[in-house]
């Protein structure tokens, strides 16, 4: 046991560490921090002026759309890349895919700040965000809504991220016996954060079920929640090949030689996972639109629109992917990893925001000032991840009392 | 699979089973209907509506919302959409059978979009039938606005402090045992306040007795599973501005599949995992979280 007077040494010394550790590392004026700043500080301007003056003095919502691009974009589109961190702790813990473990923590690590970011945009865009404790403290459970199991899950679910990377938090700060308590956790919450990830996954498709009589027939379909569940699997690792790549060349010092050369295998199985996801997807679009009868629509705008998304950004993409992943090309699978993204922002922007109200005489477009708090929403994220990353070992190795645990448990099991 | 790995998802799914009994499909109306009264509602005939907008004035006056100067306003020229601060308007329409003019406010749906959308409650459906919305539960999330098939719910969005802005059927007076105000303030009985099953009846005979006056549909009989708002008419609704493309099923019905599938994926899903888990277990695995 520990006395009192080692436990008030061990805090002193513990918060010594902390104040060393918010010291920036690195250069201040670099590229990214010199266009990131002045947009952080606008965004945090204009944030201001939300709440002084209400919703209406940022943002172009009007009675017609109620949803804007906070909505369409920050929390559907942002929660949709974020779905790689239940793939992959899905390949990892469960299915035992050793090859993906050097990326779980970025990944997870990257799942959790865009839940906290992207759902904490969520808060500006609420009206009366004090009235937020109702559905959680139980003085009104609207059991009914789709968005009450979205609002839950997305609380329940980051809590499970936190605990997937507590273990990395604990070899940072050096605490040795909580790390083994919090790595106890990984596989249970891993199990409940893969079933919460397809839940609200698919309910985030599920809340524009009620919005039947707006949207576009092209995109609305009662299996509106299976193809968000869907394409949120090859959204998530797009995502990782993409965020992946970036940040091997920007943190390229702290990964050791030889998992570099290990990357290009991930990004070549990762293509493949998302080949399948894709082709799939496409299969059940085609399907639905042949059993919708939406031949009608042929013709249309609107119909070259949804050829626009679904040729071009899904089955060239898939096609891209299985051709990289055939030639072993790394390159045309990181091409067709963006072409994925910019694919899913179009399916989601149009479920949202493009094919919803449009019959309007007034169609929606973002306002200036929603653009900039979604740029600083997105570069703040990016600033702590940079943060972490430089700080916990992420993408570095762990230090070597960790590794020691884990060898001892593998003993003892 | 040891003993220790076993409670451990043991206690993950159990975990996942009490969330899963917070998130049951519920299905309120249907039941009110068979143990309570029939719902209270309205029925409009617009071959009787002289447009005067009496009713547009006693609304506001009743609600504290700013009074239209009806007389000079010239309102009708155009047509308008509920507002933040109208709960109610009338709009004109010229058609075959001359001028209509049509009265237009919450439908107060038998089973409402907007509150199967609530997640707090606050866009709620009283027992005597009109849905209101509740202040301190609100947090402001305009899902309702988005669920509302008639566009109905209205948002302050140059307000601090904003409240959603939609008809109630004067539910407070009704308590008092008063009519709605704008049904009261018609001087043509072109609104009639009762309870539906009632009102259909009434709304039949007018439609029987003189078949030649009216279209034969009650707009609010089958529409989006019934609204206890109902309206006559002499001409077909969509020359009206109503929309009669919205069906007969109730809202809510919309997503029952998917609420009524989270209890299964709460069940089956970890238990799936838990198996798979097992089987995937090679030999010299720990099964925890690690950094190679």
């Amino acid at each position: 046991m520990t006395t009192r007077a080692e436990l008030v040494r061990d805090v002193g010394e513990f918060l010594g560490f902390l104040r060393s550790e918010m010291r920036p590392k690195g250069k201040l004026l670099t590229p990214f921090n010199i266009i990131s700043l002045p947009i952080i500080l606008a965004g945090a301007v204009l944030v201001v002026i939300r709440f002084a003056r209400g919703l209406g003095a940022v943002t172009n919502l009007s009675q017609e759309t109620p949803w804007g691009f906070w909505i369409g974009f920050d929390v559907v589109t942002g929660v949709a890349f974020a779905g790689g961190a239940y793939v992959i702790t899905f390949m990892v813990y469960i299915m035992k895919a050793e090859k993906y473990h050097p990326i779980v923590r970025a990944t997870v690590l990257n799942g959790l700040l865009a839940y906290m970011f992207y759902a904490g945009a969520l808060l500006l865009d609420l009206g009366r965000p004090w009235n937020i404790i109702n559905p959680i403290i139980g003085n009104s459970f609207g059991y009914n809504s789709i968005l009450f199991l979205v609002a839950w899950h997305f609380m329940l679910y980051m809590i499970a991220e936190f605990i997937e990377f507590s273990p990395v938090v604990a070899e940072w700060a050096g605490l040795r016996r909580l790390r083994k308590v919090l790595a106890g956790l990984t596989l249970g919450t891993v199990i409940f954060g893969v079933t919460l990830s397809t839940l609200h996954q698919s309910g985030l498709g599920a809340l524009f079920l009620l919005a039947k009589s707006k949207i576009h027939p092209l995109w609305y379909t009662e299996f509106l929640p299976i193809l968000f569940l869907v394409s949120s699997i090859f959204a998530g690792l797009s995502m990782i090949i993409f965020e992946g790549t970036i940040s091997h060349r920007v943190f390229a010092d702290q990964i050791d030689p030889e998992r570099h050369g290990s990357f290009d295998e991930i990004v070549l199985g990762l293509g493949k996972g998302a080949a399948v996801a894709m082709f799939l997807y496409f299969f059940f679009k085609v399907l639905i639109f042949v059993h919708g009868k939406e031949w009608s629509y042929i013709g249309d705008p609107w119909f070259w629109w949804y050829m626009v998304e679904v040729i071009g950004f899904v089955l060239v993409p898939c096609l891209l992917f299985t051709r990289g992943v055939m030639t072993r090309s790394v390159a045309m699978v990181k091409i067709a990893a963006v072409a994925t993204l910019v694919g899913i922002i179009l399916n989601r922007l149009n479920v949202s925001i493009i094919a919803f109200n449009w019959n309007s005489a007034n169609p929606y477009y973002p306002s200036l000032a929603e653009i900039v708090i979604t740029l600083m929403v997105i570069f703040t994220e990016i600033w702590v991840f940079r943060w972490i990353v430089n700080r916990m070992p992420v993408l570095r190795e762990s230090p070597f009392w960790a590794n020691g645990q884990r060898e001892s448990d593998r003993k003892v099991a | 699979m040891d003993r220790r790995s076993f409670l451990k998802t043991a206690g993950a799914a159990g975990s996942a089973a009490l969330a899963a009994g917070s998130v049951q499909a519920q299905e309120t109306s249907q039941d009110q209907m068979i143990s309570h009264d029939e719902f209270v509602g309205c029925l409009t005939d617009t071959t009787r509506c002289i447009g005067c907008r009496a009713c547009e004035v006693a609304c506001a006056e009743a609600h504290g919302l700013p009074v239209p100067d009806v007389a000079n306003d010239g309102a009708l020229e155009n047509l308008r959409n509920t507002s933040t601060e109208q709960w109610t308007v009338v709009n004109r329409f010229e058609t075959d059978k001359g001028t209509v003019y049509v009265k237009k406010q919450c439908m107060h749906c038998w089973q409402p979009a907007c509150a199967s959308a609530c997640l707090t409650n606050a866009m709620y459906k009283t027992h005597e039938g009109p849905v209101i919305w509740r202040e301190d539960k609100c947090m402001g999330c305009r899902y309702c606005m988005v669920a509302c098939p008639f566009e109905i719910p209205k948002f302050e969005y140059d307000s601090t402090n904003p409240k959603i802005q939609k008809c109630i059927q004067c539910w407070d007076r009704l308590q008092e045992g008063e009519v709605p105000a704008c049904v009261a303030a018609c001087p043509v009985d072109a609104l009639m306040f009762g309870k539906k099953n009632q009102l259909m009846e009434i709304a039949r005979v007018r439609i029987y007795r003189h078949p030649e006056r009216y279209v034969h549909h009650i707009y609010g009989q089958y529409e989006v599973g019934g609204t206890n708002w109902l309206y006559l008419s002499a001409v077909p609704f969509d020359q009206l501005g109503f929309r009669t493309d919205l069906g007969t099923t109730p809202y809510p019905e919309y997503t029952k599949g998917f609420l009524y599938s989270v209890p299964v994926v709460f069940l089956l899903a970890p238990t799936f995992m838990v198996a798979l888990e097992h089987l995937s277990h090679r030999p010299g695995d720990s099964g925890e979280e690690g950094h190679r």
